[in-house]
């Protein structure tokens, strides 16, 4: 007669059994290896790692696999086994500069030292479906050059020799660990990026969306976008100096930003910043919108109450593993609050109903 | 009582130790300051935030070998994710499980406070998803820290006789808002308002643990928690008028189930350990399989 809506041990247990059958797919085509995931869905791989947190390409495929595709829930495990990882320390910060770049492009300077390398980009693909990749056997090659080694000196530093743009001032002290700390308002610019550079995709995209169409304007131009390896070095307490211990592809963009001057600022252009693992343009060229956006205060300017320039607004809600728990939580039961609600809802109607008569 | 061996890949209770010293002192300070919102450095756990991610580190990080654990969702312990909440210790640190309320050591609910009063020595600790009793009424958390600092609580007592205008009663049926030790206004997580007596005075600790949210607060055994009200409108606890049709109770808290689509409906514990404890004894309802026939 009472029949429980209530779950037990045997239901999750099933429910898991047939998830897993249904990751597979039908067995008689066959299963994606980690290696292909890696190799050939690179991108998905890369924003996999840049909200995880987590250089590592093949636990972000393992993590793509493992969750059918559904790159929140990739990230999701990337974030879970991330925070089991005992820390050794921290590396020394990257040098962009000695990057080995494999695309740079600045819309602001029609040629730079270094060049303008256009490397693997959609960007003048015509977006018509390749019927030929339905196809299988295909293994295009692509010409290669010689390495260069010259420096690609940043298209900032030009402008920061007149004086033109805003100095970055180098600081040493050490940026807050947002996955260590609970986030504390106001955050500093470090944490701000932080929290952008892992936040979802999506919602970046969407809030620097809003600041180009008048919601915070910021007036940018994309001075520089780059992407290659770097090497990441970490000194080592018992040798005394920094060792080498591995490379990491990332996209950084420097957006140069049309600034009039504020009551503490001289007119200058001013900069907005993004850092990404992997390639991962779009993310990269959307946090330095929002960075800039997010740095009224600092440099005297005017809140207009935007979305994108509010602070608490953005970093509160830019987490899409915290959003999505939190969004998703609402099919767990909740039938003794809806309860108290219904018995609240009987009452008010009750005495509304007796009001109504009485009133007749 | 169920115990299984603890899985030798995690750390005891999953966290690692210097996470658990971390999330201790956040309680310490909770204890120290009942109703205060201690913010922590919650960590990402293998279940999504919004699912008990803060009661589980907080269970985590008073969970000792011997304790007995019990875990309920809704008042009862066979709902799916108290039962996975309850899977994931015996995994991780391999403690022995229970149902009976008065046998536990640490108790992770969400939703609700057992029926059965609890005693000295034993953890409560909350799953709580906005730990904020003010978010509601001023969303953004730089100005709700200042409103506590300050005890400046009138935005509240505003709502609650907004409320009273409008309908006559104060319209907050759970998460109803408490005064704790006469100094911080606290969320007690979404219990119903039917709780709210049993958080004041309680021989038990009361940990509350908003994992998303980093912040984690207390209620120390015989704290003072009077629900907020006005002298001429009182708080009062309420549940759905009827009795439980499986043990009889009167002074349980029902969940209400749709039996047919002729609208026929029943009403049982919400805590499943009390109604079944009941049973045993004796106890019966209108709906129990020996008084089948009456009623429905």
């Amino acid at each position: 007669m009472y029949v429980a809506v209530k779950g037990g041990e045997r239901a999750i247990d099933n429910a898991h059994a047939w998830l897993a059958a249904e990751r597979r797919g039908d067995p008689s085509v066959p299963e994606l290896s980690v290696t292909q995931i890696r190799e050939q869905l690179k991108l998905a791989v890369n924003r996999v790692m840049a909200e995880g947190s987590l250089y590592d390409p093949d636990l972000a495929a393992l993590a793509i696999k493992q969750a059918r595709g559904d790159l929140i829930e990739a990230v999701f495990l990337i974030r879970a086994y991330r925070t089991t990882l005992p820390r050794f320390g921290a590396s020394q910060p990257i040098s962009t500069d000695a990057m080995a770049v494999d695309r740079r492009v600045s819309a602001t300077f029609k040629d730079l030292p270094g060049g303008q390398i256009l490397g693997p980009t959609f960007d003048y693909t015509h977006r018509l479906l390749d019927f030929k990749l339905a196809a299988e056997g295909e293994s295009p090659t692509a010409h290669t050059a010689p390495a260069d080694s010259a420096p690609v000196p940043h298209v900032t530093e030009f402008l920061n020799r007149d004086g033109l743009i805003e100095t970055a001032e180098p600081s040493d002290t050490a940026p807050p660990d947002l996955t260590r700390e609970p986030m504390e308002l106001p955050a500093d610019r470090a944490l701000r990026l932080q929290a952008i550079t892992r936040g979802d995709e999506g919602f970046i995209l969407s809030m620097a969306y809003s600041t180009q169409r008048g919601y915070g304007r910021t007036h940018a131009f994309v001075g520089e976008l780059r992407i290659g390896t770097v090497s990441v070095s970490m000194d080592i307490p018992e040798l005394g100096f920094p060792i080498e211990i591995g490379e990491i592809e990332v996209t950084e963009c420097e957006t140069v930003n049309q600034f009039k001057g504020s009551k503490t600022e001289p007119p200058q252009f001013t900069r907005g910043y993004g850092l990404v693992f992997g390639q991962s343009e779009r993310k990269a060229i959307a946090m330095s919108l929002v960075d800039r956006a997010l740095r009224w205060k600092e440099l005297g300017e005017d809140s207009i109450g935007a979305p994108a320039q509010d602070e608490e607004f953005v970093l509160m809600h830019c987490d899409n593993i915290q959003a999505t728990g939190f969004l998703e939580h609402i099919k767990l039961p909740h039938y003794v609050d809806f309860q108290s609600e219904l018995e609240l809802v009987r009452r008010l109607r009750a005495e509304a109903m007796a009001a109504q008569e009485a009133a007749e | 009582m169920t115990a299984l061996t603890q899985d030798p890949a995690y750390n005891f209770a999953y966290l690692d130790e210097q996470t658990k010293r971390m999330i201790r002192r956040a309680i310490l300070k909770a204890i120290a300051v009942p109703g205060y919102q201690v913010p922590f450095a919650s960590r990402e756990m293998p279940m999504p935030y919004g699912w008990g991610t803060g009661g589980v580190q907080v269970t985590a990080a008073c969970l000792t070998p011997d304790d007995v654990l019990k875990v309920i969702d809704q008042g009862a312990d066979d709902t799916t994710n108290a039962v996975s909440i309850r899977k994931f210790f015996q995994r991780t640190a391999g403690v022995a499980a229970t149902e009976a309320t008065a046998d536990a050591t640490v108790i992770q609910t969400r939703h609700r406070i057992p029926e059965v009063p609890l005693h000295e020595g034993q953890i409560l600790v909350y799953q709580v998803p906005i730990p904020e009793p003010l978010r509601f009424l001023e969303p953004r958390e730089a100005e709700t820290r200042k409103m506590h600092e300050l005890e400046e609580y009138g935005l509240m007592h505003v709502k609650l006789y907004e409320d009273i205008a409008r309908h006559g009663q104060i319209a907050t049926s759970y998460a109803y808002p408490v005064k704790v030790e006469g100094r911080y206004v606290m969320d007690p997580s979404p219990i119903p308002k039917f709780d709210n007596p049993k958080l004041g005075g309680c021989p038990a600790i009361q940990i509350f643990g908003a994992g998303r949210e980093q912040r984690i607060y207390a209620l120390p055994p015989y704290t003072a928690v009077v629900s907020l009200d006005f002298d001429d409108h009182p708080f009062t606890a309420s549940k759905a008028p009827h009795d439980c049709d499986l043990c009889g109770a009167d002074e349980s808290y029902l969940d209400e189930v749709i039996i047919d689509d002729a609208g026929g409906r029943m009403f049982v514990c919400s805590d499943t350990d009390f109604c079944a404890g009941r049973q045993t004894a004796g106890h019966r309802g209108r709906l129990s399989p020996k008084a089948a026939g009456k009623g429905m």
